[in-house]
């Protein structure tokens, strides 16, 4: 399951380096070099993510760049990182996020700039250490010390109801996390190990399995989020800072179906095939339940919101059809999803800037003006309701098509979300590229500047690249992703047993 | 017989704090002498912490085997020298005590705490009973020792009510060593060890042991014995209920580490009766702390939601179990520590502080908002605070022994504190800008601010050698000598 360790600690150099970025942002003085220091830092940990993807083995299904270290020895816990294929990606869009995220709040932030930019990093820290961590309890402590940053994020630079929107993000993850750790403990009461890999592949009992299943559902579908959990994240979208969207939209949202990726499915398969049918069932009702109500939106921030909910419905639908197609068009999809949707903040972002409103109408026609920013939202847009030659398209098709091997009606159920998808997006982009511009006078506005163009511009390149050639995208995740497969589908080793 | 240097050493810090309570003793004769006491109690919580280095690695058993020092109880010893400092160094010139009695509560203040430290080391019952009374009488004076307001009287309601506790849980202590040497025929706790096994089921030692445990639940706020807490915590000065929240746990659950020694894992009755006791506090304390505005009264339902969380540690009745309920008490002080040097901080004329009255604080003073932060934080279980690690270990003792329930109940319990503790949270870094100045931090506060954060957050995140020395140390809790 594991290599040995590499000469060079990797992950562990990504997952602290912002840490020692924050306490160096912590003696900095003036907000101009805070803001320097943060970029260069935080760009040139996403130089060094790549190093990730040079040296990583797609053949392999095994984890790789693995650290381990005892860290409380009387608790049995370690220190154990690690990527696999279905990591690797998630790693490398947190990594490369959020120097944009700095970007989109060189001019957005202007009050207490240090405590915005040490509490970005260490967001970063925790977010990394989500996806590497391969030992359960360090994995829930990265997964639970996220919360902080965020809902500081969200409550001190949000919006005006941020207080309201940074607690309810708070209390909904933390509530679903409790049963969480029960689980985190009755498995290890059951196998005297907290190491992940070591975890699956047993023969648990039906019930016991079920039950743990529940737990982690619970906690990953808050996340994620599926309807009916999902009302902390409209507030959340759109009280939070533009940064604090993107990382939601771009990250935060993609736990929960890693969860369920790296826990739900390996270690409890049996329960996974039990409750599958529902949590597909859940999942297209986020479509349908996501694009309603994103249609009726006028909030630029809340429709987006709303497209998240509907596109995370098309990452647990991928997951839960468990066949090839389904599980690599979900992680697609999240990858999508994160470049999409994040790059879709970041227009919200500028739009707010240049407006100081998010209305729908009142952004009417800027695109007339802003040749540059229209070209950006069109594309980004036609991503999102996944046009095809974009990159949002291959995820979604390879979702449905998993979907249709698996049950027809189901998938069926599903498909009028993407007309719907079509129908919002295409609403927001004919109001912002084509409205009529008389009220308000949108002429003043200036276009892109540079710095909005690079926070841009890697997104775009990403848009084309995965939708055109999405080939080595899906190789390095292929390996993981049929292992995976094997440990679900394998019913001789998990006898289900009553 | 002169005693031997060894055991002087041995014997040193606890001589140290007497030196110390007799010195505070000649201060307070005199008049306006509060500055010279001040210095002199903090002199002797400094030269407490070294001698408790200096004794750190010895072994003796004193007064005929009556005391016995060892490493569980030397680096129990240390925390408390610890946790006197910050006492001290919190209180500050102690704004809200009369000014003629300054120096007599710094004189009360290191009796106590030489009674907790002596506590630690008491392996016989009635030595045990001296020294929880040392410990606790000083600190029914302290109560009363606030300054009085108009029409505010509250310090004597609330001293009143901690004696009278305090006493009737002293009487039920004592009645249930009578019932333990009634059926062991000794009072030494190693002789105890051996002889109380055989008979451990009897209905009479199930009693004597529960009865007994109760005048430790009192000081620990467990449920039933818990009247006491809001009520104290919001009576007494800042600086007293800083104090009376952070040694007396420690004590409590030293010696509560002792006793439980004494009950096995084939003891279904006392385990049961523990867990009852764990459930009714988290959810007793969580509960009514969810409506509380005074912050005082609300860490002190929050305390006794914690005791509950610490006696499930005890519900194992094994070593891992011990262990992690002393991990939790001692991760616990450190982060109630840091929540009441804020409480301190805030108000320098002593004034109790609502829960609205921290709005705006990380404007005000970023420090004491962060200190804060990391307190609350930690109180609720958060990682990579020392609360979570702590709520972890204790979940992992109780659910090894098979407590599911318990682990439920206590994990629920957890969400349901997190309202609570967001809503302080919210208040002092959302809250709305109350157009209060900022608040000046002295060059100690800071320092003591900045050591609290280390500590809470360096206790959660590499707790391994703690853990470890502690572990190591038990053996000599459970090992007749």
């Amino acid at each position: 399951m594991t290599s040995p360790s590499p000469s060079v600690p990797l992950l562990s150099l990504l997952v602290f380096s912002p840490l020692a970025a924050a306490a160096g942002a912590a003696f900095l003085r003036g907000e101009r070099a805070l803001r320097w220091w943060t970029l260069a830092c935080t760009s040139a940990l996403a130089a060094a993510s790549l190093a990730l993807l040079a040296g990583f083995d797609p053949a392999a299904a095994r984890f790789q760049f693995v650290e381990h270290a005892v860290w409380i020895a009387p608790l049995h816990l370690h220190y154990t990182l690690g990527v696999d294929g279905i990591s690797l990606w998630l790693v490398l869009l947190t990594a490369w996020l959020v120097p944009l995220c700095v970007l989109a709040s060189w001019r957005a932030i202007v009050v207490r700039v240090r405590e915005f930019m040490i509490g970005l990093l260490v967001m970063e820290s925790a977010m990394i250490g989500v996806f590497c961590a391969l030992d359960f309890v360090l994995f829930f402590v990265f997964w639970e010390a996220m919360l902080i940053p965020m809902s500081l994020l969200i409550g001190i630079w949000g919006g005006p109801r941020r207080v309201y929107a940074a607690l309810k993000f708070f209390l909904y993850t933390m509530a679903g996390s409790v049963f969480l750790l029960v689980a985190i403990l009755a498995l290890y009461l059951k196998t005297g190990t907290f190491h992940i890999p070591s975890l699956m592949g047993r023969p648990y009992e039906a019930g016991f399995q079920c039950w743990i299943f529940a737990a982690f559902a619970l906690s990953f579908a808050v996340k994620v989020p599926m309807v009916p959990l999902h009302t902390w994240l409209p507030a959340a979208h759109v009280e939070a800072p533009t940064a604090g969207s993107v990382l939601l939209a771009g990250v935060l949202l993609k736990m929960g179906a890693y969860g369920f990726l790296r826990f739900g499915l390996p270690i409890t398969p049996h329960a996974a095939r039990v409750f599958a049918p529902w949590l597909l069932g859940l999942s297209v009702a986020a479509i349908l339940y996501g694009g309603l109500t994103a249609l009726a939106q006028r909030d630029l921030k809340k429709l987006v919101a709303y497209s998240s909910v509907g596109h995370m419905g098309f990452a647990t639908l991928g997951i839960f059809v468990l066949n090839t197609s389904g599980l690599e068009g979900a992680l697609l999809v999240m990858i999508n999803h994160g470049v999409t949707t994040g790059a879709l903040f970041l227009v919200v972002g500028i739009v707010y800037e240049r407006l100081h409103s998010r209305d729908l109408d009142q952004a009417s026609g800027m695109g007339k003006f802003m040749p540059r920013f229209a070209l950006g939202a069109g594309v980004f847009s036609l991503a999102s309701l996944a046009f095809p030659g974009t990159n949002g398209f291959i995820g979604e098709f390879l979702v449905l098509s998993g979907g249709f091997a698996r049950s027809k009606a189901m998938t069926w159920l599903a498909v009028p979300g993407v007309v719907l998808a079509a129908a919002y997006m295409l609403r927001l982009l004919q109001k912002l590229a084509w409205g009529g511009t008389r009220n308000p006078d949108h002429s003043a506005l200036k276009d892109l500047e540079l710095r909005e163009m690079a926070m841009l511009a890697p997104l775009l390149v990403l848009v084309f690249w995965i939708g055109l050639q999405p080939a080595p995208f899906t190789r390095v995740m292929h390996a993981s992703v049929q292992h995976l497969l094997e440990q679900v589908h394998t019913p001789s080793a998990y006898a289900a047993a009553p | 017989m002169l005693p031997r240097l060894d055991s002087l050493l041995a014997f040193l810090p606890e001589l140290v704090l007497l030196l110390g309570a007799l010195a505070l003793f000649d201060i307070s004769l005199g008049t306006g002498r509060a500055r010279a006491a001040r210095r002199a109690a903090l002199l002797t919580a400094l030269l407490t912490l070294a001698a408790g280095g200096v004794a750190l690695g010895r072994e003796a058993a004193l007064f005929h085997g009556a005391y016995r020092v060892d490493a569980f109880s030397q680096w129990l010893k240390l925390v408390i020298g610890l946790g006197y400092l910050v006492v001290v160094l919190a209180g500050g010139r102690l704004a809200d005590i009369r000014e003629e009695v300054r120096s007599e509560y710094h004189l009360f203040l290191t009796l106590s705490v030489c009674g907790w430290a002596m506590l630690v080391s008491c392996v016989e019952l009635i030595t045990l009973v001296v020294a929880l009374e040392l410990a606790s009488f000083p600190l029914y004076l302290m109560v009363a020792l606030r300054r009085e307001r108009e029409g505010q009287r509250s310090q004597m309601e609330a001293a009143v009510k901690y004696l009278m506790f305090g006493i009737a849980a002293n009487g039920i202590m004592v009645f249930g060593i009578g019932y333990l040497f009634g059926v062991t025929g000794t009072t030494s706790l190693p002789a105890m060890l051996q002889r109380l096994p055989p008979v451990a089921q009897s209905p009479l030692a199930v009693a004597g042991l529960l009865m007994t445990f109760g005048g430790l639940y009192y000081k620990l706020a467990v449920f039933p014995f818990h009247f006491w807490t809001p009520d104290v915590y919001q009576g007494a000065a800042n600086e007293t209920a800083t104090l009376i929240a952070s040694l007396p746990k420690i004590g409590a659950v030293a010696v509560l580490t002792r006793l439980v020694a004494l009950a096995t894992p084939q003891n279904p009755a006392i385990a049961v009766m523990l867990a009852l006791l764990a459930g009714a506090s988290m959810c007793y304390g969580n509960l009514l702390a969810l409506v509380q505005s005074d912050l005082k009264r609300l860490l002190g339902f929050s305390g006794i939601a914690h005791a509950g969380y610490v006696l499930m540690g005890f519900v194992a009745l094994d070593p891992a179990g011990s262990a992690a309920a002393l991990y939790a008490i001692v991760a616990y002080v450190f982060m109630v520590l840091a929540v009441f040097t804020v409480v301190c901080t805030l108000s320098p004329d002593g004034a109790n502080v609502a829960v609205e009255d921290l709005a705006g604080l990380h404007r005000r003073a970023p420090l004491l908002a962060l200190t804060l932060l990391v307190g609350i934080f930690g109180l609720a279980g958060m990682p990579p605070f020392a609360g979570f690690t702590a709520k972890f270990a204790l979940l992992k003792a109780a659910f090894a022994r098979g407590h599911l329930a318990l682990v439920i109940v206590a994990v629920v319990n957890t969400a349901i504190a997190l309202y609570y503790y967001l809503n302080v949270v919210r208040t002092a870094y959302f809250g709305g800008d109350t157009g209060l100045p900022a608040v000046a931090l002295d060059g100690p506060t800071r320092l003591l601010c900045v050591a609290l954060v280390a500590g809470v957050i360096g206790l959660g995140v590499v707790p391994g050698p703690f853990l470890e020395f502690m572990a190591a140390s038990l053996v000599h809790v459970r090992l007749p000598p």
